[in-house]
């Protein structure tokens, strides 16, 4: 019993504090993947944000975006075009949900749109691979997935460049939201969807760029990810390690999408290096959700959630 | 004209208060259940039972088990994968400790111990709630997965990783491994299937079900005229896990004959809460067909092209069989959002005023 105690509680410990700079090594990993679970949660943020729907599609549209995105590039288009009729099929994709799937289902349950969003991610699933084929694609951004010394420590290259990347999206979508008027009005619309409608708010063009902005944040992540590991249908499912994130956050608050991104981050990477090998690894697929429970328990409303108050 | 309570007059508060109130339906109940027991052991054949009715019915009792916590207690649950998997594995740890012991009690005790963990995870209900409470039920599916996988005793060290159902048989037939046959697997399924839709369509009209519809319309209110939450929802979560842990018993020794955690993964949660949307949410009834619906469409989809003499590459038809699927499931949100229950029940009301407009 002592033993086991001491294995889980004083072992890990002095395992970090013997060596800081693996230590630090790790936290970097954990930082840099938390960023990347931050990019695919921010998508969610937005959407739930602006109307309320949990959208669980956003995984796929990751996987679309960048499966687009490869497949143009296959075809003999050079990057910057590439990207920019990605960009354009990620618009057009939002104009076709809004018209075909959110405007029909206009004052229904969360619970009805959430399933919905399933469909479409079922949909979607199956329209990327027919249109661009089920193999697994390299996607080379020019970035090499290297490690190189920085002050006697070991660094990815591919990582701290996608973590620099989610910086700036997050920083360029708080001023967009702050500062810009269609921020304001995507602001109203989250505060409350009756009075941003009766003070002349168009809620249907407000949709197109909310769900338009999720494209484009997915675009990024799927860029990013796609380079990390490949183009394939696993991407899709980092939606799944996206979700403790966003409950951990909040799921209204964009900066509780990043912060949330970093606990699970660095907590995943410190659990599986330091407390992993006690219950024989592999527990990457559920101890960020633990974590994330854990929180919950102590505010039900995630971390930046707005403050749940009810009334009869 | 056929459908017509006129002049069926109730005289005590018992025939008030029948599970079906109107003759007509007293009769096509007894009559489908019958059928159910007759019709497909004589007619049926081995595919039929195989690839359509056992999964149905081992699908429908699941998706009641759901149904309870999430259309009725309204406690959104994506762990049901999860819990069937805890089902399945306590019969088989169960079966092969004691085989003396008789399956079908194996199977209740299996459900037991489902129960057991559903309250487990159910606790973080008490103080979370709607979206937050489904992403964290995903917590139970992904760990019981992955205890499953990890601990070697669970799978009695199998080298495969696989539980694989032994022979068992009630009252001489051979029911479970591989010589017992379709028609015994389909009878044994039958039967506790409808043994237990028949306690769920009692239970939730009841004192307990009220309990649960209450919680789930406006919790607070429910809380002030005295209906206790913690139990209330803990019990919810109870049951609907006894509920699954016993479609997951069935599952492995009924269905599959040998299963591996693969089978229990997040997408068979995601079907259950399909057939329980698609069916209707808070119908028992719409347990039943939600699952016939999520069980016919994608052999209704591989069948099509082969009978219109399309011949298509398969994985062509796999991508394109998920963007139907995906899109009817879009389609019928959009049509019916309540579900098939309530198209039925507007059936019944049309039905009852045949042949006249009002």
């Amino acid at each position: 019993m002592a033993s086991v105690l001491y294995a889980v509680f004083v072992g890990p410990f002095k395992d970090m504090a013997s060596s800081p700079s693996f230590l630090i090594e790790v936290l970097l990993g954990g930082i840099a993947t938390g960023l990347m679970y931050s990019l695919v949660a921010l998508g969610f943020v937005l959407i739930f944000k602006a109307s309320g729907v949990f959208n669980f599609a956003q995984g796929v549209m990751v996987l679309f975006a960048a499966l687009t995105l490869v497949g143009l590039m296959e075809k003999g288009l050079p990057v910057p075009i590439a990207l920019l009729v990605t960009m354009a099929v990620m618009i057009l994709l939002a104009f076709a949900i809004e018209r075909v799937v959110l405007r029909p289902l206009v004052n229904q349950e969360q619970i009805i749109l959430f399933m919905a969003t399933i469909g479409l991610n079922f949909f979607l699933e199956g329209f990327g691979e027919m249109l661009w084929g089920a193999n697994v694609k390299r996607l080379d951004v020019g970035i090499p997935d290297r490690s190189v010394m920085l002050v006697g420590i070991q660094v990815n290259q591919l990582e701290m460049s996608a973590a620099g990347t989610a910086a700036v999206l997050v920083t360029v979508l708080a001023v967009f939201f702050q500062r810009t008027r269609i921020g304001r009005a995507l602001r109203a619309v989250a505060d409350d969807h009756e009075a941003a409608l009766s003070i002349g708010i168009p809620l249907k063009t407000i949709w197109i760029i909310v769900w338009s902005v999720a494209g484009l944040v997915a675009l990024v992540a799927g860029v990013m990810w796609g380079a990390k590991s490949g183009v394939q249908f696993s991407l899709s499912l980092i939606a799944l390690k996206a979700l403790p994130v966003l409950i951990l956050g909040g799921f209204t608050s964009v900066p509780g999408a990043v912060v949330g991104g970093l606990i699970i981050g660095v907590g995943e990477k410190l659990g599986e290096v330091y407390w992993g090998p006690l219950v024989g690894g592999a527990i990457e697929n559920w101890f960020a959700y633990v974590v994330a429970l854990v929180f919950l328990l102590f505010r039900p409303q995630g971390l930046f959630g707005e403050k749940i108050i009810e009334r009869v | 004209m056929i459908y017509r309570e006129a002049g069926q007059f109730k005289t005590s508060y018992s025939a008030d208060q029948a599970i079906f109130p109107i003759v007509q339906d007293r009769v096509v109940v007894v009559v489908a259940i019958v059928a159910a027991f007759v019709v497909p052991t004589v007619v049926a054949d081995e595919y039929w039972l195989q690839a359509v009715l056992i999964p149905f019915l081992i699908y429908s009792l699941a998706a009641l088990g759901l149904n309870l916590l999430t259309g009725y207690a309204g406690q959104l649950s994506l762990g049901t994968g999860g819990f069937m998997a805890v089902g399945g594995y306590a019969a088989f740890k169960l079966t092969t400790a004691f085989p003396q012991l008789n399956i079908i009690v194996v199977f209740l005790l299996a459900g037991l111990i489902a129960a057991g963990v559903g309250l487990l995870f159910g606790i973080p209900s008490l103080r979370i709630k709607g979206f937050y409470l489904a992403v964290a039920t995903l917590a139970a599916q992904f760990f019981l997965i992955w205890l499953f996988n990890k601990v070697p005793w669970f799978t009695n060290y199998a080298s495969s990783g696989t539980i694989t159902a032994p022979p068992r048989s009630v009252f001489g037939v051979i029911i479970t491994g591989p010589n017992a046959t379709a028609e015994a697997r389909y009878v044994t399924v039958l039967a506790l299937v409808a043994v237990f839709a028949l306690i769920a369509k009692n239970l939730v009209r009841g004192r307990v079900g009220r309990a649960w519809m209450a919680i789930r319309d406006r919790d607070i209110a429910a809380e002030i005229i005295g209906v206790r939450p913690m139990r209330t929802k803990l019990l919810a979560f109870g049951i609907s896990s006894f509920y699954c842990g016993l479609a997951g018993a069935e599952y492995v020794f009924l269905y599959l004959g040998s299963a591996e955690t693969l089978a229990f993964d997040i997408n068979l949660s995601f079907l259950v809460l399909f057939m329980v949307i698609i069916g209707g949410l808070g119908s028992v009834l719409g347990s039943f067909l939600g699952a016939a619906f999520i069980v016919l469409v994608p052999i209704f989809l591989t069948n099509v092209p082969h009978m219109i003499g399309l011949a298509l590459p398969v994985a062509l038809m796999k991508q394109i069989e998920l963007m139907v699927f995906g899109g009817l499931i879009i389609f019928f949100l959009i049509v019916e959002p309540h579900g098939l229950a309530r198209l039925w029940q507007i059936t019944k009301e049309k039905l009852r005023l045949w042949p006249f407009p009002h």
